[in-house]
């Protein structure tokens, strides 16, 4: 019966998006529409093949298939966002790479840029999270995940989300809100996947077999929940037309953007930062086998963090059109935000104690540890930056860039690795990693392909700052903009070389996962669901 | 490991839960990081005491040292305005020509210059007034409007065939090959004409016969020689100086299509002084006249 229903729907969903091709006002929609049509009647035909076939849910077993599709498309979205990462910053250095008259536009810095910061940070980061906290609600709740296939539909709609958002970029389809460029109709299918999400992980909580709910879950939850508000209020907009990609904002002027830089700051806040400390808190103790630092510090750091990080936007827009008060209060909670950040990397470097030795035997810790320390370090910064007299210098700079990258290259992309190495091994049931000497490989091209770019974008963004406000004793502008742009140069191509390191890092990963599924002899399945104690 | 790990304190019980292995030390808060996340708290109630900080219903508490960085650039942007004031009007009352006579004005002219022109005009033009592909060079000799002091002035003012100013600089090449005013065969004949006028290879055959074209159709505006004249802006044709370029595809595509560059009046977005002084800074790039 639940088949048949699955299969009107699919069906019903096929053909609308059929007419909506056909009527389609602008091309990103008809395209759009077009893929929305073959992912409803593939999954048509997948459903029909199984109708009325008996489907066996051992409910005291993981489900652990999910989690293995969300590690390879973490991978895939990783190489896939650093190399249109390289691309854009050797763009930057060398415009004749936006080859504008070959590809007539479709390349441009403009169009790739967002496809890059969507693709690493929603594509990767976003499985990232996705995968690791189906893994660790499972693990820390000795339960299987709740919904039956929901999870599969998750992970396979939000992979829809991330096609139909980076071919809309690609021909034309946004709306112009950093980090939130998606139009309205990807927005609308991303809630419906994220309500799902949100089902998925709290069903399997609430199913748990643990007296207490895990810290890792604490950080996934907050971060699922306040995603889901920021994105639907920061996306309230009306369509032109059902047929057309284009859509208007609700708020307008400083209201918009206050609310584009509360969405924007928190994206960082609770994707970046909440989830992926859930990562951390089940990874590092797991690969330390070490117990948590202090439970109290949890507890206290966590509710500290999400109280805190909601108020900090504001910062994202000093001396701008917005109200002086709300520009000091985004400041003030930014810097008051600083302890409770590092709590979590307290957190994180104190459960190694005891345990130190394994940082020069086990790359694997070392790559989480170097994570936990760019997180400290970008959490330093970001405070410091959101001063307003320090703003004044780094915003609109590339000081900005470099802050962002030592925090995803660093604290997400390396937690993420680390959760990655750890896990290939058990989800595929191989005797450990295929080469630990790769992993050592990855750490140090990665690590100092950061050091690279971190350090390029501060000494051009500390340049271009104080170059824009050079005035002679007349008070006239010593510079051009152009000339800061030219003085520039060899650090863009520096900071190029440090993507191309990072990239080079990934690679080697994927090999060595590749490797171990395909190579390292196979072990016992071992993803029985039994509490701990 | 075989040794158990040792810490000068006595060891820290767990919390006694466990989770997939996990256990978790019942550690008490770091003090430091305790009373430095006190201190921030405390410093951030005395900042937002200070600043501009809590909203209230129709307004916010404008704090107790008040200020906002908009005065305070406002202010630094009124002490230089105050500092230049009299320079300026001594700028605006001299007559152009004689800028260049007084050191001390001239001086301020070409800093101030230099700064108006690195904002608003280095976009086009580039950061060292080199020009580019349809925005002239203005640091060689040629001219298109004239390159005195005033007619840099003038152009500065109105702009070239803009649609805000009825004084822009105007003229209008027609599109010959476009409107079909010469047959493609005489298009190529005039290139190649004009290619030999400017020095450039060319086929003597074609050129010949497109000097009667040139003679018939060109010459009103470029002038029976070719150089051009200032009063229409129709560029000198002999100098091999070329704002579109001077290969037989750019030339051809130049009498098919024509071309219609233009520059916006600054008079309405920069102040007379401004004006001045970026026309002192142009013509003393080296091609003033």
């Amino acid at each position: 019966m639940w088949d048949y229903i699955k299969l009107a729907v699919l069906g019903a969903i096929a053909v609308l998006a059929a007419i909506a091709a056909n009527y389609a006002r602008d091309l990103a929609y008809m395209v759009n529409a077009l893929t929305v049509m073959l992912a409803a009647a593939i999954t048509f035909v997948w459903v029909l093949r199984r109708t009325d076939t008996p489907k066996v849910q051992p409910a005291n077993e993981y489900l652990d298939g999910v989690v293995r599709a969300g590690v390879i498309a973490t991978a895939f979205w990783g190489v896939v966002g650093f190399l249109v990462g390289v691309t854009v910053a050797f763009q930057l250095a060398f415009p004749a790479l936006n080859f504008s008259e070959l590809a007539h536009g479709y390349l441009n810095f403009g169009k790739l840029r967002p496809l890059h910061t969507s693709a690493v940070i929603f594509a990767f980061g976003g499985n990232a999270l996705l995968m690791s906290s189906f893994y660790v609600v499972q693990r820390t709740s000795a339960a299987r995940l709740w919904g039956g296939n929901l999870a599969w539909f998750v992970f396979w709609g939000y992979q829809l989300v991330i096609v139909l958002a980076a071919t809309g970029y690609i021909l034309g389809a946004t709306q112009s809100k950093e980090y939130a460029e998606p139009e309205w109709y990807v927005d609308w299918w991303l809630t419906i996947v994220w309500v799902a999400y949100l089902a998925v992980f709290l069903g399997t909580i609430i199913k748990r077999k643990e007296p207490h709910i895990y810290v890792a879950n604490w950080f996934y939850l907050s971060f699922i929940v306040t995603i889901a508000m920021l994105h639907v209020v920061n996306n309230l907009a009306i369509p032109v037309s059902v047929f057309g990609s284009k859509s208007v904002q609700v708020f307008a002027g400083v209201q918009d953007a206050m609310t584009q830089w509360w969405y924007g700051h928190n994206a960082v806040g609770f994707f970046l930062t909440a989830g992926f400390l859930g990562m951390m808190y089940y990874f590092v103790p797991k690969q330390a086998e070490r117990p948590v630092f202090s439970y109290k510090l949890s507890i206290i750091h966590f509710w500290a963090l999400i109280f805190l990080y909601i108020w900090a936007g504001p910062h994202h827009l000093h001396y701008t059109a917005l109200p002086e008060w709300a520009s000091t209060l985004g400041m003030v909670f930014s810097i008051i935000l600083w302890m409770p950040s590092w709590g979590g990397m307290i957190n994180g470097l104190m459960t190694l104690s005891g345990a130190w030795d394994k940082i020069r035997t086990d790359p694997v810790i070392r790559m989480m540890v170097i994570s936990v320390g760019f997180y400290g370090m970008s959490t330093f910064e970001g405070p410091m930056m959101s001063i307003k007299a320090v703003n004044s210098l780094s915003h609109y700079t590339d000081w900005t860039i470099g802050h962002v990258h030592s925090g995803a290259l660093g604290w997400n992309g390396m937690i993420t690795f680390g959760a990655l190495y750890f896990l290939v091994p058990r989800l595929w049931n191989r005797a450990g990693l295929y080469s630990l000497k790769l992993v050592s490989w990855h750490f140090w091209l990665a690590t100092i392909g950061i050091v690279l770019y971190a350090a390029a974008m501060w000494v051009t963004g500390i340049m271009e700052g104080l170059m824009w406000r050079e005035v002679d004793a007349n008070g006239f502008l010593v510079n051009a903009f152009a000339d800061t742009v030219a003085a520039k140069f060899p650090m863009y191509v520096v900071r190029g070389l440090g993507g191309v390191m990072y990239l080079t890092g990934a690679i080697i990963m994927v090999y060595n996962l590749w490797a171990t599924v395909a190579k390292q002899p196979a072990t016992a399945t071992a993803n029985a669901a039994v509490p701990a104690e | 490991m075989s040794k158990k790990p040792t810490t000068t304190k006595t060891q820290v019980e767990t919390t006694g839960h466990s989770w997939d292995g996990i256990e978790e030390y019942n550690n008490p808060l770091p003090r430091w990081w305790l009373w430095t996340f006190y201190l921030t708290i405390i410093w951030g109630l005395i900042y937002t005491i200070l600043y501009p900080a809590w909203p209230l219903v129709h307004s916010a508490t404008q704090g107790l040292w008040g200020g906002n960085p908009r005065i305070a650039v406002e202010a630094e942007i009124q002490r230089f305005d105050d500092a230049n004031a009299a320079i300026e009007a001594k700028l605006v009352d001299t007559d152009l020509t004689a800028i260049a006579a007084d050191g001390e004005l001239l001086d301020f002219a070409t800093n101030a210059g230099g700064a108006v022109f690195k904002t608003w005009c280095a976009q086009c033009h580039g950061a060292g007034a080199a020009g580019a592909k349809g925005y002239p060079n203005l640091v060689d000799n040629d001219w298109l409007w004239g390159g005195s002091i005033e007619d840099i002035h003038t152009t500065i003012q109105h702009g070239i065939r803009n649609a805000e100013d009825a004084d822009a600089r105007y003229s209008e090449m027609p599109k010959f090959g476009a409107d079909e005013l010469l047959e493609p065969a005489q298009i190529d004949q005039v290139v190649q004409y004009v290619r030999q006028i400017s020095g450039q290879e060319h086929d003597a055959g074609l050129a010949s016969e497109g000097a009667v074209v040139f003679a018939d159709n060109c010459s009103a505006c470029h002038m029976e020689d070719g150089t051009g004249d200032r009063a229409q802006g129709a560029p000198n044709l002999t100098d091999a100086i070329w704002l579109y370029g001077g290969d037989v595809a750019a030339l051809t595509e130049t009498v098919t299509n024509a071309r219609f560059g233009v520059m916006p009046a600054w008079s309405d977005r920069l102040s007379e002084a401004d004006i001045r002084a970026v026309a002192t800074w142009v013509h003393s790039r080296g091609g003033g006249e």
